[in-house]
C-alpha cells in the first residue's frame, strides 16, 4: 500500500508541475503586456518600464516561472495587476462562494441519484425503469445555464420563493447563505444527477448478476435485503469514483453558473480578469481548478486501493 | 433498440436539414432589426416569435444551427483525427515509454475542463467560433485516444492479429489495416457522443460570450440576450433551449441506438 501510494504521489507531483508549466507557457506567448495594457497606447517608456519592474515583467521567464510555482507553494499567488491586492485574498474571498455552491451541488446531485438509479435497477424493463431513464436521457440534454434561467423564471420571477440573483454572503447566516445558493445549486446539479443515476443503476445491475447475490438470496433474503445489504455496498465502487470526478467539474461549472444568477464567486473573478488582461489572476484561479482535479483524481486512487487491494499490485 | 435509433436520427436530421436549409432560405432575413415588431410571441408570421430587436427567431435558430453544428463536428473531427492515431499508438508499443507518455499527457489534459481550456485560450487569443472549436476539440482528444487504445488492446491479442504478423506486417500497417477497422463502430458511436457534448459546450461557451461573437448567430448568445428579457417574453428563452434540447437528445439517443444495432455488446462510457 506504501509502495502504491508513493507512486501514486509521484505521478501527482510530476501532474501537477507538467500542469503548472503549460499554463504558464500558454499565459506568457498571451500576446499584449499587462503593463502596456495597463498604461494605455500614449504611456511614456520610463513609466513603463518602472512599471514592468514593479510587477515583475522584466525578470528572464524562466525566473519568474520557479517564482510564481515556489510562491503557489507558500502561498503566495502574486499581486493583482489591476487591484493591486494579493491575488490569494482575492481568490479565497471568491471560494466561500464558489466551493460550497459546488459541494452543495454535489449533495444534491447524489440525493436525487442514488434513489433515482436504485429505483431503476430494481425494477429493470418496468415502467419505473423507464421513465426514470427517460427522465435521465432529458436531464443529460439540459444545459444547466438554460435550466437556471427557468428556474429563476418560475421559482425567484413568478413563485418569489427565492432571489432572482447576487450573494449577500454567510454574515447573515449558514440558512440565508444556504437558500441563496438553492437554485444555482439545483441548476449545477440536475445534469450531475442525470448521469449520476444512470451509473448508479448500471452498477448495481452488474452486481445483481453477480454470484455472492444468489448466494445471499439462497441463504433465505429477500430480493430487497439482499440488494441493501450485499449490492448496494459492492455497486457504490464506481459510483464514488464518478462522484469524485463530478466535484471538480461542479466547481469549473459553477463558473458559468455564477454568470446567471450574478453571483460573486472565482467564475465572475475570472471573466473580469480576462477583460482586464490580469493574467496572474487568470493564471492562479486555473491553476486552482486544475490542482483539484488533479488532487481528487488522486484521492480517488487512494480510496480506490483501500476498497478494492486487487489495484495496490497494479501500476 | 431500434426506436432510440429513429427518433434520434430523425431529430438530428431535422436540425441538420434546417441548417443546410438556412443557406438558401430563411423566413426573415435573421440580421435584420425590426423593432417595432420587437418582443411577439409566436404567431401566424413570426412561427417562433421575435427578440428584443424583432428579428425572426425561428430564422435565427435556423442559422444558429450551423455554428453549432459546425463547432461541434470540427470539435469531434479534432478529437478523432489526433486522439484515434495517438490510441492507436499507444496500444500497438502497449507498455514502452511512448505508451506511458501518450496516456500520461491525456490525463493532463483530461485535468483541465474543456470550460477552463476555453478561458485560457480566450485569455490569450480572444473569444471566437475558432477557440471554441480549438478549447472543444482539445478536451475531445483523449477521450479518442482513451476508447481507441482500450478496444485496440484487446485486439491485439487476437489470432488474425498473430496472423498479420506472421504474414510480416508491420506494426503500423497492422494498426491501420487491422485494427482500425474493428474499432471504427465503436468511435462512430463514441463520436455521437462527443458531438452532442460539443453540442452543448458551444452554446455554453457562447452563453459567457467566450464562443461565437455576433454577427454570428448561436444558441447560446440567444439565450444570453434572452435572461434580461427572460420575465416579459419567455419565449426568447423557450426555443433556443428547447433547440439545444432536442439536438443533444436526438443525438443521445441516436448514439444509444447505434451502439445497439451495431454491436450489442459494446458499452460506451460516458465521458
Amino acid at each position: 500500500m506504501l509502495r502504491y501510494t508513493l507512486k501514486r504521489l509521484l505521478s501527482l507531483l510530476i501532474s501537477l508541475a507538467v500542469a503548472s508549466l503549460v499554463i504558464f507557457v500558454v499565459i506568457e506567448v498571451a500576446p499584449g503586456d499587462p503593463a502596456s495594457f495597463m498604461l494605455g497606447m500614449n504611456a511614456q517608456p520610463e513609466t513603463l518600464a518602472a512599471l514592468r519592474s514593479e510587477l515583475g515583467l522584466d525578470v528572464p521567464k524562466v525566473q519568474r516561472y520557479f517564482a510564481w510555482v515556489s510562491g503557489m507553494l507558500s502561498g503566495d499567488f502574486g499581486t493583482s495587476y489591476t487591484y493591486r491586492t494579493p491575488v490569494i485574498d482575492m481568490i479565497s474571498g471568491r471560494l466561500w462562494v464558489s466551493l460550497p455552491l459546488a459541494l452543495y451541488a454535489l449533495v444534491l446531485s447524489s440525493l436525487i441519484a442514488f434513489p433515482a438509479g436504485i429505483f431503476a435497477a430494481s425494477r429493470r424493463g418496468q415502467a419505473g425503469d423507464i421513465s426514470v431513464m427517460g427522465a435521465t436521457q432529458l436531464g443529460v440534454a439540459v444545459p444547466n445555464f438554460w435550466f437556471a434561467m427557468i428556474l429563476v423564471l418560475v421559482f425567484a420571477i413568478n413563485l418569489r420563493w427565492f432571489a432572482a440573483g447576487g450573494f449577500i454572503g454567510w454574515n447573515n447566516g449558514f440558512w440565508v447563505g444556504l437558500h441563496a445558493l438553492t437554485l444555482p445549486a439545483i441548476a449545477l446539479a440536475l445534469p450531475q444527477a442525470a448521469i449520476l443515476a444512470r451509473v448508479m443503476r448500471s452498477s448495481l445491475l452488474d452486481v445483481l448478476g453477480e454470484d455472492f447475490m444468489r448466494t445471499a438470496r439462497a441463504k433465505g433474503l429477500s430480493e430487497r435485503q439482499a440488494l441493501w445489504r450485499h449490492g448496494l455496498r459492492n455497486a457504490l465502487i464506481p459510483v464514488l469514483t464518478i462522484i469524485g470526478l463530478q466535484f471538480s467539474f461542479l466547481l469549473a461549472g459553477s463558473i458559468i453558473i455564477e454568470q446567471v444568477f450574478y453571483l460573486p464567486g472565482l467564475g465572475r473573478l475570472v471573466f473580469q480578469s480576462i477583460s482586464a488582461r490580469d493574467l496572474i489572476v487568470v493564471e492562479s484561479i486555473v491553476m486552482l481548478l486544475v490542482f483539484s482535479v488533479i488532487m481528487v483524481n488522486f484521492l480517488v486512487d487512494l480510496a480506490y486501493a483501500v476498497v478494492d487491494p486487487r489495484l495496490r499490485s497494479r501500476t | 433498440m431500434k426506436r432510440n435509433l429513429f427518433i434520434g436520427s430523425a431529430l438530428t436530421a431535422v436540425f441538420i436539414l434546417a441548417a443546410l436549409i438556412s443557406f438558401v432560405w430563411t423566413p426573415f432575413d435573421h440580421a435584420v432589426l425590426n423593432i417595432p415588431n420587437k418582443l411577439q410571441t409566436p404567431n401566424g408570421t413570426h412561427l417562433l416569435g421575435t427578440d428584443h430587436f424583432g428579428r425572426d427567431i425561428l430564422s435565427m435558430i435556423m442559422v444558429g444551427a450551423r455554428t453549432s453544428i459546425a463547432v461541434a463536428l470540427v470539435a469531434v473531427g479534432i478529437g478523432m483525427g489526433l486522439g484515434v492515431p495517438l490510441g492507436l499508438w499507444a496500444a500497438a508499443r502497449q507498455g514502452s515509454w511512448m505508451d506511458e507518455l501518450i496516456m500520461r499527457g491525456n490525463d493532463l489534459v483530461f485535468a483541465f475542463p474543456s470550460l477552463v481550456i476555453a478561458i485560457l485560450i480566450t485569455a490569450i487569443f480572444g473569444a471566437g467560433a475558432v477557440n471554441a472549436i480549438i478549447a472543444i476539440g482539445i478536451f475531445n482528444i483523449p477521450v479518442f485516444a482513451r476508447i481507441t487504445r482500450g478496444a485496440a488492446l484487446s485486439l491485439w491479442q487476437r489470432e488474425f492479429i498473430l496472423a498479420a504478423r506472421v504474414a510480416g506486417k508491420s506494426t503500423g500497417r497492422i494498426s491501420v489495416e487491422h485494427i482500425l477497422p474493428n474499432v471504427t463502430n465503436l468511435l462512430i458511436v463514441q463520436g455521437t457522443i462527443q458531438f452532442s457534448l460539443g453540442i452543448l459546450a458551444e452554446a455554453g461557451l457562447s452563453y459567457v460570450g467566450l464562443g461565437a461573437q455576433p454577427p454570428l448567430p448561436s444558441w447560446g448568445r440567444m439565450l444570453a440576450d434572452a435572461q434580461t428579457m427572460v420575465s416579459i417574453a419567455p419565449h426568447m428563452a423557450l426555443v433556443p433551449g428547447f433547440a439545444i434540447i432536442l439536438m443533444v437528445l436526438g443525438l443521445n439517443l441516436m448514439g444509444d441506438g447505434l451502439r445497439d444495432y451495431l454491436d450489442p455488446r459494446l458499452r460506451v462510457v460516458r465521458a
